[in-house]
């Protein structure tokens, strides 16, 4: 067709303004097709930011239910003997305490803050269960191990944990100035609280930190995983009794798996949401734009409008012709648009994958590619309807002689 | 002048008024025009005379405002936009002082746009176009662009494009207008060539001495009138 021949040498000739004015529909267009392109990863991503574990866990922190820091003086603390009663409900297949400390770390005649962590000590095996803790280098710590810590991926690296050198199994470092000995190194989690901290004996940290029966966390397992509403109702029930709260007035917080991804997802509905209004307006900003080019393009093409119409063109094949030709903006911003936004949930994946260690892939969804392609060029001819009639409109005479 | 022919485009009694600010242009003032088939008529007149509006009305590029224009026996003051610019595509060929090419279009695109806008095949166009384009010695710019080619090239790809669509009559506004001397002689030969092929021919001058040979008809105009018709020494 002719009229695809002429948009497309129209389009060349404006050069610059052609590829400028596709902008605003190609960073629309990016914006949703990367946004779901990353699908899983970005779950992933921010999942991961919450510690939240595929483990079928309930845990259970003191403090109201907004945020408060685990451990903190505000709060009456969780005790060890929390913990017992808790193991002691029939649903529950065991709890663990966690503690969790901060402490200075020296090695290589430097010091850096972060937190460690306590693994129970005769209850490795459960710990190690709920963790999902594997070794890269060295093992794991076992029951009556002295003065032997695992760290995670992270501290280990030179590059990342501010030692400007590799900790290894078997090196000593000194923590809050005692001496370990690095028994493992942990495999990557994906996750910057795991990779970037110290796991040690529960007996060993308390020596160090001196918080008694306190207790930070209880990390629960529940025995059958269809069984973790009733038994949160039953923990909850049981620590009321124990703290002396009434209901709705709890100082301490049951949370299960669920409810944490389903705070996730709440955020990355908000993130969806926040990039979609962006990707809607810069369409809105793009129609604008060809609307305008178009304009532009008429007025200055009023004398080939006329010598068109000298020669035997209908006003329905000058409209055509600007129309197709703002479809076609339309459409190459779109293609643009999809091929960046693969490019970027291409790129956002890995760089996910990398960070989180997360094994993701970027989802192409053909629906969507085919619905942007079929959108933007909507979009284009619905820009280009205005000042196609326009220049339909004209008086071949008074275009021809301007 | 030829008698016999029929008469293809009449203009009765027409008038083509402008406004212009506050003020009412006539550019045409109650003229009345007979093109026959095979005439050379020329309009002639100083600038401002309202010789190229009347040639916009007889190629139907433009209606009267007071007055009818007959084409082909048809009224096209009665005729809608789509209607006059078939007619137009089919039965005019205008060639223009400025040679008014398409410039994104090559020299054979713009030969077969006519044809396009008619909606001829590919097949059709191809042989039509070719046969034009050996015509006027331009096969060896087939493939350039318009400011590619000089502009006596340009004006014999304009003429080309005129015969496109075999239309009975070719409108020429000043053709000669942007060509030196030598060119525009050649032009003035070229459709010379044309009107003794059987072509009707309009043109649309202000130098009696380029059209002195081939006129057969000469409408003198002077504010928007006719002063007064003369026979040419053609034929």
């Amino acid at each position: 067709m002719e009229y695809f021949l002429f948009a497309l040498r129209n389009l060349r000739r404006k050069g610059v303004r052609s590829w400028l004015t596709l902008l605003g529909i190609c960073i629309g267009i990016a914006a949703v097709v990367s946004l779901i392109s990353l699908g899983d990863g970005l779950k992933i991503a921010v999942a991961s930011q919450f510690g939240i574990s595929s483990t079928e866990l309930i845990t259970v922190t003191a403090g109201g239910s907004g945020f408060s820091a685990p451990g903190s003086d505000v709060v009456k603390p969780l005790t060890k003997s929390d913990v017992d009663a808790i193991g002691r409900i029939s649903s529950v297949d065991f709890a663990l305490a966690r503690n969790i400390e901060t402490v200075s770390v020296d090695f290589n005649n430097k010091v850096i803050f972060t937190s460690a962590t306590s693994i129970p000590d005769g209850d490795e095996k459960n710990f190690y269960k709920i963790t999902d803790l594997e070794t890269i280098g060295g093992r794991l710590l076992k029951d009556g191990d002295s003065k032997k810590v695992l760290i995670g991926y992270s501290l280990s690296q030179g590059s990342k944990n501010g030692f400007d050198k590799d900790i290894t199994a078997g090196k000593k470092i000194s923590i809050l100035g005692e001496n370990f000995t690095v028994a493992g190194v942990l495999k990557k989690q994906g996750s910057f609280v795991v990779d970037g901290i110290v796991f040690m004996h529960n007996s060993e940290l308390e020596n160090l930190s001196k918080y008694g029966d306190n207790v930070d966390i209880i990390a629960v397992k529940v025995k059958d995983k269809d069984l973790i509403n009733r038994t949160k109702i039953d923990i909850e029930k049981l620590m009321r009794e124990r703290r002396n709260v009434p209901v709705d007035g709890e100082d301490f917080k049951v949370s299960t798996p669920e409810a944490s991804l389903a705070q996730v997802n709440q955020i990355l509905t908000a993130i969806q949401i926040f990039i979609v209004i962006i990707a809607f307006i810069s369409i809105i900003i793009g129609a604008f734009g060809i609307a305008n080019t178009m304009t532009t393009s008429v007025l200055e093409r009023r004398k080939e409008i006329g010598i068109m119409k000298s020669i035997g063109a209908k006003n329905s094949q000058i409209f055509m012709q600007f129309f197709v030709e703002s479809g076609f903006l339309g459409i190459i911003g779109g293609v643009l648009g999809i091929l960046l936004g693969i490019s970027l949930g291409y790129i956002g994946t890995f760089q996910i994958n990398n960070f989180f260690g997360a094994n993701t892939s970027p989802q192409l969804n053909f629906g969507l590619i085919f619905f942007s392609l079929f959108g933007s060029f909507f979009i284009g001819v619905l820009s280009g309807i205005f000042p196609a009639m326009k220049a339909a409109k004209q008086n071949p005479v008074e275009a021809l002689t301007g | 002048m030829n008698k016999e022919g029929e008469i293809i485009i009449h203009l009765e009694n027409v008038s083509k008024y402008y406004p212009m600010g506050d003020t009412i242009v006539k550019a045409v003032n109650g003229v009345t025009i007979s093109v026959r088939k095979g005439d050379f008529v020329v309009l002639m007149g100083p600038s401002g005379s309202g010789k190229s509006t009347s040639m916009h009305l007889i190629g139907s590029l433009d209606v009267p405002t007071r007055g009818k224009v007959f084409l082909k026996n048809k009224n096209i003051s009665s005729m809608s936009e789509s209607e006059l610019a078939i007619l137009r595509g089919k039965n005019v060929g205008f060639i223009f002082q400025q040679f008014n090419l398409i410039p994104t279009l090559t020299v054979k695109e713009n030969i077969m746009l006519p044809m396009s806008l008619q909606g001829y095949s590919l097949e059709e166009k191809e042989k039509k176009v070719n046969g034009l384009l050996e015509k006027l010695g331009l096969s060896d710019r087939a493939n350039h662009f318009p400011n590619q080619i000089s502009g006596g090239q340009q004006q014999r790809v304009a003429i080309a494009r005129a015969l496109a669509n075999d239309p009975e009559v070719i409108l020429a506004d000043e053709p000669t207008g942007n060509l030196d001397s030598a060119t525009g002689k050649k032009v003035m030969e070229f459709l010379s060539k044309l009107h003794k092929e059987g072509k009707t021919i309009v043109m649309v001058t202000h130098e009696f001495d380029l059209i002195k040979d081939y006129a057969h008809i000469i409408y003198w105009l002077r504010d928007g009138k006719v002063e007064r018709v003369a026979k040419g020494p053609g034929k």
